[in-house]
């Protein structure tokens, strides 16, 4: 099944919660909508299933119009940020209940709901909780039930809003290998919500990076990384430096000096240069475009990270870079840096 | 951890039990003044006059405590609480569930509003509301000059008294809802209809199991004041006897006629309803107490 958003404005009063979205989720993929909170992925996600309709624009789920139908027709399969398990009714009757309330027509008979609940909570593993009830069960485990609720109803697209979110740290990412096995397994066309780029470059095929209602970014984890076509995906996604300079006639000008890097075709005015923390060459003075004397050194794991002060920018901004360790830095060695890759972006007006 | 260290024997149990509150703790005089002086009130104004109820009723006997409720009046007005009660809080419920629902649900103009007019009948006193009736259908009234014509009988008859009751105890059941489903959100509702379900189904099925104990809790309340309702029923109902007394009226009528007896065999109704309230009410609270509970973890 594949999801196509055109256009989709969607305003809560004079906030513009989504801005004119264009996306196209092919059959199979798992997405991941990624951005600050406020960028508009939870709203975009609730549009798609049906519990918030948009302003202007138009949802298809393989050419056809979903607009058209209500949230319960669309066979969307949604995973609530809080699970959103019925708290009165057992684990069992929670993942049963989509199959019950289907018309007498298509409903199933009582053996065959009961055996396709038990093959769901085979599929999350947990059928030995089948007679609790919610409050009973820890973060992890409502959260896999909240799946199995979901998928009950044999779901043609499966959204997640932030599914890992209320969950600490260990639990999430046990979680997070398993959605993306489940996924590999059941093969059905899913869009989570996040606000943690780790999450979305681990667990999704593609990346839709947002930001204030508009999407910035649509890639392969490896192409938002490395690629960042915005100075907003450059900064939200990974560590950045980032450095105020200017364009001017094909130089880059940091404070009053010319830096030593190409322009490559950014417009002139007042821009920013980023540097990821490890594309930072570290080398003598007069090595590289930048200079500056180190502040503080420390060392764990594979890398030494340094605080340098930048002497080229007038010694007064301090970045942080990451090193290999076996050049090693002292407080208040002078060194010669060089961005090994870069990207210029105009400044924000 | 405090009954945990209250099970170990120490040499100063008091301070090992609540070893936190030692800036809060009276001396013991202070404390069993304290205690003593509320549940002498309590006796005074409360025990005292419910055990005397009894007393009153029970003065001459058995038999004559069965006659005066055996009494035509008496059986009337006992119905006739029992026929008012069952509507009002029958129309409280569905008024009162559609009102907690469109507050707690719904954003709209006027929400507020809303809210602090549902409180209106608990701050105006019942023989105002009592008033507003009988002015409203009332024979100078512009409705009732119309409903007497077509012989609708409204004032001094049953719906009337139904009328005047609903309005005293309207909040009841809209008050206990409001907060509960306020806290409850609608994500269960956003997803029963998700997996398929109809509204009324989503209603049925997730919403109402969850403000059941609430639920209950409102009619109970309602319930007893409808019974119990005075002020606003006395001036609607025309204190026909054998026909628009109920219970609390004709508990009055009898006690200005000095059939004292037969006052308090029909008060200690009343007053076995009101125990009766209190006990299932204390009940319910615990089944609400469990319910938040589940709700944190």
């Amino acid at each position: 099944m594949t999801i196509e958003v055109r256009n989709i404005v969607k305003r809560f009063g004079a906030f513009a919660a989504l801005d004119h979205v264009d996306l196209r989720v092919e059959t199979g993929e798992l997405v991941a909508l990624l951005g600050p909170s406020g960028s508009g992925k939870t709203t975009l996600l609730r549009i798609i299933a049906g519990l918030e309709w948009p302003d202007e624009g138009d949802i298809r789920f393989d050419g056809e119009d979903a607009l058209k139908q209500g949230a319960g027709e669309r066979h969307v399969g949604f995973v609530f940020q809080h699970y959103a398990l019925f708290r009165h009714m057992s684990v069992f009757e929670n993942v049963a209940f989509g199959l019950r309330v289907q018309p007498r027509a298509v409903r199933k008979s009582e053996a065959a709901i009961r055996a396709r609940v038990h093959d769901l909570l085979d599929l999350v593993q947990l059928r030995w909780l089948a007679e609790r009830y919610p409050s009973q069960l820890s973060g992890g485990q409502r959260q896999r039930i909240a799946l199995a609720r979901a998928l009950a109803i044999e779901p043609r697209i499966l959204l997640l809003d932030e599914p890992f979110g209320a969950l600490d740290a260990k639990v999430r990412k046990e979680l997070r290998q398993w959605l993306r096995t489940l996924h590999d397994e059941i093969h059905v066309t899913s869009l989570f919500v996040t606000h943690d780029q780790e999450e979305a470059l681990e667990v999704a095929n593609r990346v839709v990076v947002m930001d204030k209602g508009r999407i910035e970014q649509v890639g392969t984890p490896a192409e938002v990384y490395d690629n960042p076509r915005t100075a907003f995906v450059h900064a939200f996604i990974g560590e950045s430096i980032v450095l105020p300079v200017e364009v001017r006639d094909g130089r880059v000008r940091l404070g009053a000096s010319d830096l030593d890097l190409a322009v490559d075709g950014a417009a002139s005015g007042p821009s920013q240069l980023f540097v990821r923390r490890h594309d930072m060459d570290v080398g003598p003075v007069g090595s590289g475009a930048l200079e500056g004397a180190v502040r503080r050194v420390r060392t764990f794991g594979p890398v030494q990270r340094a605080d340098v002060a930048l002497t080229s920018a007038g010694g007064e901004t301090l970045i942080e870079i990451d090193t290999p360790r076996d050049r090693r830095l002292a407080p208040g060695d002078v060194v010669g840096l060089h961005p090994r890759r870069y990207r210029i972006f105009a400044a924000e007006a | 951890m405090a009954e945990a260290e209250s099970a170990t024997p120490t040499p100063t149990p008091t301070r090992a039990r609540e070893p936190r509150n030692d800036a809060l703790t009276e001396p013991r005089l202070v404390r069993y003044g304290i205690i003593a002086l509320a549940v002498a009130f309590l006796t005074a104004f409360i025990v005292l006059p419910l055990v005397l109820v009894f007393a009153q009723a029970f003065r001459e006997g058995l038999a004559a405590y069965v006659a005066a409720l055996a009494d035509p009046e008496a059986q009337s007005a006992v119905l006739l609480t029992l026929t008012v009660a069952a509507i009002s809080v029958g129309l409280n419920l569905v008024f009162g569930v559609v009102m907690a629902w469109a507050i707690a649900k719904f954003e709209f103009a006027g929400r507020t509003l809303l809210i602090s007019l549902i409180d209106l009948p608990f701050s105006v006193s019942p023989v105002i509301a009592g008033l507003v009736f009988v002015l409203l259908f009332g024979a100078q009234g512009a409705l009732g000059a119309w409903l007497i014509a077509r012989d609708v009988p409204i004032l001094f008859a049953l719906p009337g008294i139904v009328l005047a009751t609903t309005f005293v105890t309207f909040p009841f059941v809209a008050r206990e809802l409001i907060p509960l489903m306020l806290q409850q959100g609608t994500q269960e509702e956003e997803a029963a209809i998700s997996l398929g379900a109809s509204g009324w189904r989503a209603f049925v099925r997730v919403t109402l199991p969850n403000i059941k104990w609430g639920l209950i809790y409102g009619i109970l309340l309602c319930n007893a004041r409808a019974m119990g309702e005075f002020g606003a029923v006395s001036v609607v109902s025309g204190h026909i006897r054998g026909e628009t007394n109920t219970m609390p009226l004709l508990v009055e009528i009898l006690y200005n006629e000095y059939q004292i007896m037969a006052a308090f065999a029909v008060a200690s109704l009343l007053a076995a309803l009101a125990v009766v309230t209190l006990v299932v009410k204390a009940v319910l609270e615990r089944r609400l107490a469990e319910g938040r509970r589940q709700r944190d973890h």
